[in-house]
């Protein structure tokens, strides 16, 4: 095998959107994980999928709406199935304010009355009295949009190959890249022994699955202490989400996190009482202190982390931003540390 | 100013660590409006394996005093240990008492209040009593060692200012030099100085400010209605009366019309 350009470490969505991307345009490289191919061991496999930056907006800052915007696009030039049926925002009535609020904070939705809930959610119907549509946002799968991934790098010969932490070996190829940068950290949490402000935020969530309900798109249902959402992934599945507490625990969902979650989705519709649980999840997400990206330069290292809960939302736009670095120079606006 | 446990602080302000955008967004709340008092609930799960390590850091970055709270807990079993627990990752025997009764008004449960505050002023803890406006209440928990009392404004994240004002005005003259914090149901900077100028010592709020839509203008604004209003307490405000008085004597005025 020829000596790569770039090694790649952290299979995860930074990862092999990286990859996906250097590969497009030409730049050959190798990538590592400790465990292989995505699966339980990453925060990723977790991930709700909600391409949805305009209800971001709610708490995250412009960057993330801005660069959101990217996502939808990328994933489907990847051959991703990427579903443009737009994001439904609710609240029960009496959290009616959070709604307010809500909109108050975002931009780019349409109203819509009790009488417009279930033309856009059939089953819906009656559970609402009015709620916040946001018709240009999409959802993926996660699992199947990493899966389309890995067997595109595979298609050029690039397989995920295992490599316990930083154990890999070396690349010193010269091959002319315009930077320095030849090996490319996304490891996500697991970097935080090289970024002291990296932290791990914890996400519990639920796979369900219901006979009794369908839903065409993510809806999430506001509420002061336990807002929730609900993300179809085909065949009466959903994905339920999501906790988001201040622990780096990786390793246990607690009782009362699966019982809030159950609850709130109990809430949003009683038939939700008899699905069945198919998969408890959790994990952490990696996050700087404003939970914002970074991208950072140490010599021929680049890092590139802190996506916290907006993985499948800004992996592409984090993709093109390193992308455009290495082969140009063009330094990212995520970057806030370059000793190159 | 007022001492809390012996510990005079340089603001009567006390801000909540939870529900921001980002910690980034909290630091500069903080920073900004200079509170001196910071809140932290404390997970039993994040304790252990020093799970939230990352956020730990960050709040003793802040350099202001940490009062743990056991907010969430239902008994008081549970609220003990997650202050024990509180103690040893925070290093200060200051705990925010919170004992749950009611999942839906978040109301205090005055008997396991009570009963919790024993037996943690017995084992030397310095107890910060959430409670409610009611004196015997206070009366027990005062009983029970607690040298500060944190009775509510309205039920905790309702942004409903002082609901009852009678019964807060009551506990004030009550216990005049009990120091008291307003604590939970504030949502406008006017219901901070309008506890202020009551008499209360201190406030201590968190959904108001971290729910706005700008976290760290908001708590300016209440760092200065706070101050608004001690500065109005402490200026010997005028009585209300019924009958107008001009405020210029009419007697002896040059021209009249």
């Amino acid at each position: 095998m020829t000596e790569p350009q770039i090694t790649i470490v952290g299979g995860g969505v930074a990862g092999l959107c990286l990859a996906a991307e250097l590969a497009e345009r030409g730049v050959s490289l190798r990538i590592f994980d400790r465990y292989g191919r995505p699966a339980k061991h990453g925060c990723s496999w977790w991930a709700g999928g909600m391409l949805a930056p305009f209800c971001e907006s709610e708490a995250a800052e412009e960057p993330v709406v801005r660069l959101g915007q990217e996502a939808a696009g990328w994933w489907q030039r990847h051959n991703v199935n990427v579903e443009r049926n737009g994001s439904l925002v609710l609240a029960l009535s009496r959290d009616g304010g959070e709604l307010d609020r809500y909109a108050r904070r975002t931009e780019q939705y349409e109203w819509v009355d009790a009488d417009g809930v279930p033309v856009l959610e059939p089953d819906l119907a009656g559970r609402a009295q009015r709620g916040l549509f946001f018709p240009t946002e999409a959802h993926l799968s996660p699992r199947d949009a990493l899966a389309c991934l890995v067997g595109e790098l595979e298609s050029r010969n690039i397989t995920i190959e295992t490599a316990d932490g930083l154990d890999f070996p070396d690349n010193d190829n010269e091959a002319a890249l315009p930077t320095k940068v030849r090996k490319i950290d996304c490891r996500g949490l697991s970097a935080s022994d090289a970024m002291q402000d990296l932290r791990g935020v914890k996400g519990e969530m639920l796979v369900i699955r219901s006979a009794d309900i369908t839903l065409s798109r993510p809806v999430r249902l506001l509420h002061p202490r336990i807002p929730i959402y609900l993300v179809p992934r085909g065949d009466g599945v959903f994905m339920l989400g999501a906790t988001q507490i201040e622990s780096g625990n990786r390793h246990a969902a607690s009782v009362r996190s699966v019982l809030e979650l159950l609850s709130a989705a109990y809430a949003l519709h009683p038939a939700f009482g008899e699905a069945e649980i198919l998969e408890i999840g959790v994990d952490a997400r990696p996050a700087f202190p404003d939970n914002l990206p970074r991208i950072r330069c140490r010599g021929d290292w680049l890092y590139v982390n802190g996506l916290f809960r907006h993985g499948f939302l800004l992996a592409p736009a984090m993709a093109r931003m390193t992308a455009d670095y290495l082969l140009s120079g063009q330094i990212p606006e995520v970057m806030d540390e370059n000793l190159n | 100013m007022t001492a809390f446990y012996g510990v005079e602080l340089p603001t009567a302000f006390m801000l909540g660590t939870a529900q921001y955008p980002s910690p980034a967004i909290l630091g500069a709340a903080f920073r900004e409006s200079a509170a001196s008092v910071a809140t932290v609930s404390v997970r039993r799960e994040a304790a252990g394996a020093q799970a939230g390590e990352g956020f730990w850091r960050l709040i003793r970055d802040l350099g202001v005093h940490v009062l743990p709270n056991t907010a969430g807990c239902y008994s008081p079993g549970e609220a003990i240990t997650t202050a024990k627990m509180a103690r040893e990752l925070f290093e200060t025997d200051w705990i925010k008492l919170e004992v749950i009764g009611h999942s839906d008004s978040l109301q205090p449960d005055p008997f396991g209040l009570v009963e919790a505050a024993a037996s943690l002023c017995r084992d030397g803890f310095k107890v910060f009593p959430y409670t409610t406006e009611d004196l015997v209440l206070a009366d027990r928990l005062l009983d029970a060692g607690c040298e500060v009392l944190m009775p509510w404004g309205a039920p905790i994240g309702t942004g409903l200012g002082l609901v009852n004002p009678y019964g807060l005005r009551s506990l004030r003259a009550q216990y005049p030099d009990v120091p008291m914090v307003i604590d939970a149901g504030l949502g406008l900077p006017s219901q901070a100085a309008q506890a202020m100028e009551m008499g209360f010592d201190a406030l201590l709020l968190n959904t108001a400010v971290a729910k706005a839509g700008d976290p760290v203008a908001m708590a300016v604004a209440f760092a200065k209605a706070i101050e608004a209003g001690k500065l109005a307490r402490n200026a010997d405000p005028m009585e209300p009366r019924d009958m107008a008085a001009p405020s210029t004597p009419l007697i002896g005025k040059a021209f009249l019309q």
